[in-house]
């Protein structure tokens, strides 16, 4: 390509330009405070309190005032929430939330199931750091299958739902839960009734413990197989 | 959540005492070491001397042979070689540390500071990493020359230093044919990234290790003609004697006593960056086009090599910019006479001229430290040019200006011969113009910072 003597030299002196104007701006910034924070220590304040009010973290679930209305299950697009309901022995106008599981570690924070929530029971918090060794950790449990609590009556007239303060549930779990304990072993829970599991018969207590916990220790297929006669009639509800 | 935190640093707030204490120790104590080193032995490794000191430390000398005398010189040499090469390693290391973190600054981040006192200790983790990785070859690549290929790149790289000068008397070999022969060794680099490259069998590799080659020696020329301004100059093309020809003060370095030679600098400065394969002209490992060009398939020790000597390229472009063009070692005050009336008449030199050493020394090392400085800070300004302009660059700009340059500097020698004081007032004008010049630049990085309100800030360092 033909190049004439102005656009040689000029081609020069935008060089020589180029590196004045560049080389002063990069100094600049040498000179100047990184607009970036040293996470995690070294921060003003910690982190989750730096964040926006509005900032999807884990799930936090209150079951003071959980209505069981499993909303928020069905709202979930990857079905990450798992609640079960059964009906309180003692009292059978009183449904008991025997399981509400939430699984963090397949939650894509999209803040679906927070819009049905009809006391706001359920909510995202600003809580975010969940490294744990075993990924099953991160399966926060809401409702404790040995002691299910029950649902919370909703009054009409009510504008205020009284919550405990947004994050301190979870906090409270990621703080006393070390990072490395053993992941759980997800078996089912353990019937209140054990009376109902003896029409059980072998045939088919066999196939529970291969098909539902395969991860489960071979001394735990006794309780899965008492477990059996349940799970047809937790199914139909969650679908 | 304090079980989580498992770094050096203790919770919020400052790095604890230890850890600061410890990275001052290391980054300051195994470079002094590794230079006290050089200070010693590269004297002492010269026969006479040698056997002058092991003399006065109690050995009798006088009884060995000619073959024992040899073998105690071999040995001393066969340190020195170990020195260098650790030296080389280590301030491969340290820059690249100290690199990413100037880069972060650059780019308004922190940058490293997880390992040590601003995260200091990185580079040593990210060596133990790579030594403790598999040592892959691909199972098509031609294994000898593919596992040959790093050894030709260090090899090339730790050949420079023995016609590197590091003080007064503090050079391992002082060579009359000291720049010609480094510009020879240098060559061996791109002997092995083309072996790299083609061993690979890989297309990515392949076309690293040719861009490479191209580029090598495209500026090979360039280099070359504007080396040959400060030996002609001199008159010499042994280091130690370009360092000898001039004076300590700016305005008695080559580069500001002939208004060419800075020119040839800045030409061997750009010349230097894309033989050293440096950003702007890291073409043979453009990541965006490339992967990782002729570095693509290696991994663990070998691809070490390939980046300390990479990184350990940076002290030797920036040492032999210093020696052709400003200055050297040469300290103010100190003239050769006050060598030489240190040195003493004995076998061995008296303390004083240890000292003197230790000053000339002190001077180079600072002085190669800016111009290495300057590298990086080249290196995150300008991005990566095209294959098209580095070619135009070096054959439509370069060579011809490093010719006029040439002949330039010819003429300028006559007028010198004629005319001695042209000299002193070249120097005298051009580094006046090069104070005021970087007082301007240093304005203009104010107004820079000013004008959007900033202001300069280095309390998160």
């Amino acid at each position: 390509m033909p190049q004439s003597v102005r656009e040689y030299t000029g081609a020069i002196r935008d060089t020589v330009k180029s590196f004045w104007h560049g080389l002063s701006i990069t100094l600049s910034y040498l000179a100047r405070r990184p607009t970036t924070v040293q996470y995690p220590d070294r921060t003003p304040l910690p982190v989750r309190d730096m964040l926006p009010p509005r900032y999807r973290g884990f799930l936090e679930v209150d079951n003071t005032i959980c209505t069981g209305c499993q909303a928020c299950e069905r709202a979930c697009p990857i079905g990450c929430i798992q609640i079960t309901l059964e009906k309180d022995p003692t009292n059978p106008k009183q449904r008991l939330v025997a399981q509400f599981d939430i699984d963090e570690s397949r939650c894509m924070f999209c803040g679906l199931c927070v819009e049905p929530c009809p006391t706001g029971a359920i909510q995202h918090t600003r809580e975010f750091e969940g490294t744990h060794r075993y990924i099953r950790n991160l399966v926060f449990r809401w409702a404790d299958p040995m002691n299910p609590f029950p649902v919370y009556k909703v009054d009409k007239t009510a504008e205020y739902f009284p919550r405990a303060p947004l994050g301190s549930l979870v906090r409270q779990r990621l703080e006393t839960l070390a990072w490395d304990r053993p992941a759980p072993e997800f078996l089912p829970p353990e019937p209140p009734k054990p009376a109902a599991a003896k029409p059980a018969p072998a045939l088919k207590a066999a196939p529970a413990p291969t098909a539902a916990a395969p991860a489960a220790k071979p001394a735990a297929a006794a309780p899965a197989a008492a477990e059996a006669p349940k799970a047809p009639a937790a199914n139909p509800e969650s679908k | 959540m304090n079980s989580k935190t498992q770094d050096l640093c203790a919770g919020s707030g400052k790095t604890a005492r230890g850890v600061v204490l410890a990275t001052l120790a290391v980054g300051f104590g195994l470079p002094l070491v590794l230079l006290a080193a050089v200070l010693l032995l590269s004297p002492l490794s010269k026969p006479a001397m040698l056997m002058a000191a092991l003399g006065a430390a109690g050995v009798n000398v006088s009884g060995w042979s000619v073959t024992g005398q040899y073998v105690a010189w071999i040995v001393a040499i066969a340190v020195l070689a170990l020195i260098l090469l650790s030296f080389g390693a280590v301030i491969s290391g340290m820059t690249v540390w100290w690199e990413m973190r100037v880069s972060s600054r650059m780019q308004s981040r922190v940058g490293y500071n997880r390992v040590g006192a601003a995260g200091f200790f990185q580079w040593i983790a990210d060596a133990v990493k790579l030594l403790l990785k598999e040592d892959l070859v691909p199972a098509d690549a031609d294994a000898l020359l593919f596992r040959a290929a790093p050894y030709f790149v260090l090899t090339g790289f730790g050949l420079v230093f023995v016609a590197l000068p590091f003080g007064e008397s503090l050079i391992a070999a002082d060579m009359n044919v000291g720049i010609f022969y480094i510009t020879a060794v240098t060559a061996l680099i791109v002997v092995g990234i083309l072996i790299a490259g083609w061993s690979s069998n890989s297309k990515w590799a392949l076309f690293g290790g040719m861009r490479s080659a191209a580029q090598v020696i495209s500026y090979e020329i360039p280099s070359g003609l504007a080396a040959m301004v400060p030996v002609m100059m001199s008159g010499t093309l042994s280091m130690q004697g370009i360092i000898r020809s001039q004076g300590a003060w700016p305005w008695e370095w080559h580069a500001f006593t002939n208004p060419f030679a800075l020119a040839a600098f800045a030409i061997f400065f750009v010349a230097q960056l894309a033989e050293g394969n440096r950003t702007p002209f890291d073409l043979p490992e453009a990541e965006s086009e490339l992967v990782a060009g002729y570095l693509s398939e290696y991994s663990s020790f070998r691809f070490a090599l390939f980046f300390l000597v990479e990184f350990g390229n940076l002290w030797v472009m920036s040492a032999i910019a210093v020696t052709l063009f400003f200055g050297g070692w040469q300290v103010p005050f100190v003239g050769p006479e006050a060598f030489a009336a240190a040195r003493g008449v004995g076998d061995l030199p008296g303390a004083a001229w240890w000292g003197l050493q230790i000053l000339s020394m002190l001077v180079f090392v600072a002085k190669t430290l800016v111009v290495l400085n300057v590298v990086v800070w080249v290196r995150w300004t300008l991005p990566r040019i095209r294959v098209d302009q580095m070619m135009t660059l070096c054959w439509k700009y370069l060579v011809p200006i490093a010719f006029v340059v040439f002949v330039a500097t010819l003429l300028w020698q006559m007028l010198i011969a004629r005319l001695p004081v042209s000299a002193t007032v070249s120097g005298a004008v051009m580094f006046a113009a090069a104070v005021v010049t970087a007082l301007l630049f240093f304005r203009q990085t104010r107004q820079n910072i000013s004008a959007v309100g900033d202001r300069v800030d280095f309390t998160n360092w």
